[in-house]
């Protein structure tokens, strides 16, 4: 399944995962930039606070509290601790905040071995944030999410599904109820997989679609393959490059061009040799997995931040026909 | 990148540095190719070392299993068969051995080893919150594949060991796995948590104390009584591994330590992962760990750095048509349509342009390493994926070069 997804930023959240190196962070903020372009407001959550984020903006890095880093887009740095402080104020009215000291410790040392806690933490805050949203008590529209990679999300997403497994009864059962509702919702929510035309991504790409899918009752959006080269020939104009490879062209060029003709023409070779075989992956990609697909051109740009930034944003724009 | 004094003795290449050590790390963030890099190491020490070597890869690409025969080993460690190698023209002095790491099978020998009887191992196996952590959270890779890596090493059985690391979500999170699981099992904190239980027991009469009675308060209202109980009974019967677990996982943080163990981080010269690296050499320094190499991998070729070919990609360009005319040959279909020509070339000029952008890029990052150790291993882009012996060794021909001009 082909085209493009324009209803995806209609949604109220939007995660993106995939293997670790493949650009998600980049997608995440370019996602941002372009609600933003079309006048949403949106919460940018950076899960594994490595202030990737506010770089793709230009920006310093950001902590549990959302800062602008962009008008239009607010960015926060997921934070455990407090988001379990923030939790205990406000679904349990502890009355005493130094009490919460040895139990965060407790729950810090716990989740050390059970990580489910951390996990939990991460989910409830950021549904809190689209619930708030929803419910217009928020000054946002749409909470984008930089989620944990490939190895990791699963067990975020169900990380509500599978405290309630754990415990029976009590106020942590119910409280996780309405969680995975609402990321089962996919009026509300969408988990996009990014990945890059190569073995490993492509792979990973297609395991993860298939356990989610088996594993959490979470709606998939879309797949979204980055730095795709060009195709630089035609078939036929190929045959004219290979001919214009051939030693005798070749020493016509390097007369008329200099002794870098060889290295453009070696450079060009190389160029359509990655492209193919990235084909062969992109391929396999998209007779394996039944989502839409969006394609991010490879960035040939001496920029990072928001230069690139807004030339992603530009091309998921252009795939959802904005 | 500034000279520094060397002494006399100090390994240049790869090869030096591998003949003096026993376990060799691979680290770096995600996706830079650390499983393929790793294999190629340990296929290039068999070749050029000999002796028994263990490549111990955590979530290698299907076709590179295939290729080493790991398919469906479990935890099983596998030799990579002579014949294998001979087929790729491989003449290897030593035995080259391969082996995945199995988390789950891993966490389930270690109860079995640790627990005080069987009955009580059983009782861990089959426990719930056991089930859930060790299959479902992936954070506890990080310790297991460290205790492996020392359960193989005390084994005696290999000279080498080389590893590539889990993917985690911080690169360095394994160098605390160790740390983290002793203090744990030894912290207060569980004694506390476990108490009631440990004084009360199954017959639910529990014995709080004053000072602890509001934080088993706080605990039931978000936990819910049953589950504290069931985490408190896991954590009872895990207590009884205590000694065993924390003399091991101080005994894994030694061997890390340990002067026959190296360090080789792995990146590919994008930003993001090379901060990764550079932070990662840092730490490794900062923490007593042996920095032994620096793999720069997937490197775009020199000679789209190269001036003259910046010169002649731009007279490719301006000149097409002119340069067409040339060209045009009409004996030949290839060649015996001037636009189709002209096409072409300004084709290969604006894509020599694009990947000379890009190569320039990687050339500022690479000189804006500050800290490196001395080995140095530059691996080009490969035109194809690397997912058999041949292509492990081509790899191995340029980590196992001398030092990167």
């Amino acid at each position: 399944m082909n085209g493009p997804a324009p209803e995806l930023l209609d949604r109220r959240l939007l995660f993106f995962t995939g293997k670790g190196g493949v650009g998600k962070s980049t997608m995440a903020a370019a996602t941002a930039l372009l609600a933003s372009s079309i006048g949403k407001r949106v919460l940018l959550v950076e899960v594994d606070a490595k202030g990737d984020i506010p770089a793709q903006f230009e920006q310093a890095p950001v902590g549990f509290t959302p800062k602008e880093v962009h008008p239009g887009v607010l960015a926060m740095a997921m934070d455990t601790e407090a988001s379990l402080q923030e939790y205990l104020r406000l679904n349990l009215r502890v009355p005493v905040i130094g009490r919460i000291g040895p139990l965060a410790r407790v729950l810090d040392f716990v989740a050390t071995a059970a990580p489910g806690v951390k996990e939990i933490l991460t989910i409830g805050k950021i549904a809190w944030e689209v619930r708030e949203a929803i419910e217009g008590r928020a000054d946002f529209d749409l909470v984008v999410v930089d989620a944990a990679a490939t190895g990791h999300i699963v067990a975020q997403l169900g990380a509500a599904d599978a405290i309630r497994e754990l415990v029976d009864v009590g106020p942590l059962r119910n409280q996780t109820q309405w969680v995975s509702e609402l990321l089962a919702d996919p009026a509300i929510t969408a988990v996009n997989v990014v990945t890059t035309p190569e073995e490993m991504p492509v792979a990973e790409t297609i395991e993860l679609v298939d356990n989610l899918r088996r594993k959490v009752d979470v709606p998939l959006g879309s797949v979204i393959v980055n730095r795709v080269l060009p195709e630089l020939f035609t078939r036929a104009d190929e045959e004219t490059f290979e001919a214009l490879r051939a030693p005798e062209p070749r020493a016509l060029l390097t007369a008329r061009v200099g002794r870098g003709a060889t290295e453009v023409l070696d450079a060009a070779r190389l160029a359509v040799s990655l492209r193919r075989t990235r084909a062969v992956h992109l391929e396999f990609l998209q007779q394996s997995v039944d989502l839409p697909l969006m394609y991010v051109p490879y960035l040939f740009v001496r920029a990072h931040g928001l230069r690139v930034t807004r030339m992603v944003a530009d091309a998921l724009g252009a795939e959802m026909g904005l | 990148m500034t000279p520094r004094r060397r002494e006399a003795d100090t390994p240049v290449t790869l090869e030096q540095l591998l003949a003096t050590k026993e376990i060799v790390v691979f680290c770096g963030s995600g996706g830079v190719g650390k499983t393929s890099v790793a294999a190629a190491a340990a296929l290039g020490a068999t070749v050029r070392l000999g002796g028994k070597v263990l490549v111990l890869t955590i979530d290698p690409a299907r076709r590179l299993a295939t290729a080493l025969g790991l398919e469906g080993l479990g935890n099983r460690a596998h030799r990579v068969s002579p014949e294998v190698l001979k087929a790729a023209g491989i003449e290897a002095r030593g035995e080259l051995w391969a082996a995945m790491l199995d988390t789950k099978q891993s966490w389930d020998d270690l109860v079995l080893r640790h627990a005080p009887n069987e009955e009580t191992a059983y009782r861990i196996l089959e426990n719930r919150l056991y089930t859930n952590l060790t299959a479902r959270f992936v954070q506890s890779h990080d310790y297991i594949a460290m205790e492996r890596l020392f359960e193989i090493h005390a084994s005696g059985e290999y000279d080498l060991i080389v590893i590539d690391t889990p993917p985690t979500r911080n690169a360095i999170d394994f160098l605390d796995a160790p740390a983290r699981m002793a203090d744990f099992f030894g912290s207060r904190l569980l004694r506390w948590l476990t108490l009631p239980y440990r004084v009360g027991g199954k017959r639910g009469t529990r014995m709080l104390n004053v000072a602890s009675r509001p934080f088993y308060q706080m605990a039931d209202r978000i936990l819910g009584s049953q589950f504290l109980q069931d985490i408190a009974e896991f954590f009872l019967n895990f207590q009884s591994m205590y000694d065993g677990f924390v003399t091991r996982a101080r005994a894994v943080e030694r061997l890390l330590h340990d002067k026959r163990t190296t360090f080789a981080v792995v990146t590919t010269l994008e930003a993001a992962p090379l901060h990764e690296a550079e932070r990662f050499c840092a730490t490794l320094v900062a923490r007593d760990f042996h920095l032994g190499a620096l793999v720069l991998n997937r490197t775009l070729p020199d000679f789209l750095r190269d001036p003259v070919g910046a010169a002649a990609a731009g007279a490719c360009i301006d000149e097409a048509g002119a340069l067409a005319d040339a060209l045009l040959e009409p004996g030949d279909p290839a060649l015996a349509d001037r636009e189709r020509i002209a096409r072409v070339l300004r084709t290969v000029g604006e894509s020599y342009r694009n990947f000379s952008v890009v190569a320039m890029r990687e050339a500022e990052l690479r000189a804006e390493l500050a800290r490196v150790p001395d080995v140095i291993a530059q691996i080009p882009t490969f035109e194809h994926d690397i997912s058999d012996v041949d292509g492990l060794d081509a790899i191995g021909r340029y980590l196992f070069k001398g030092p990167a001009a």
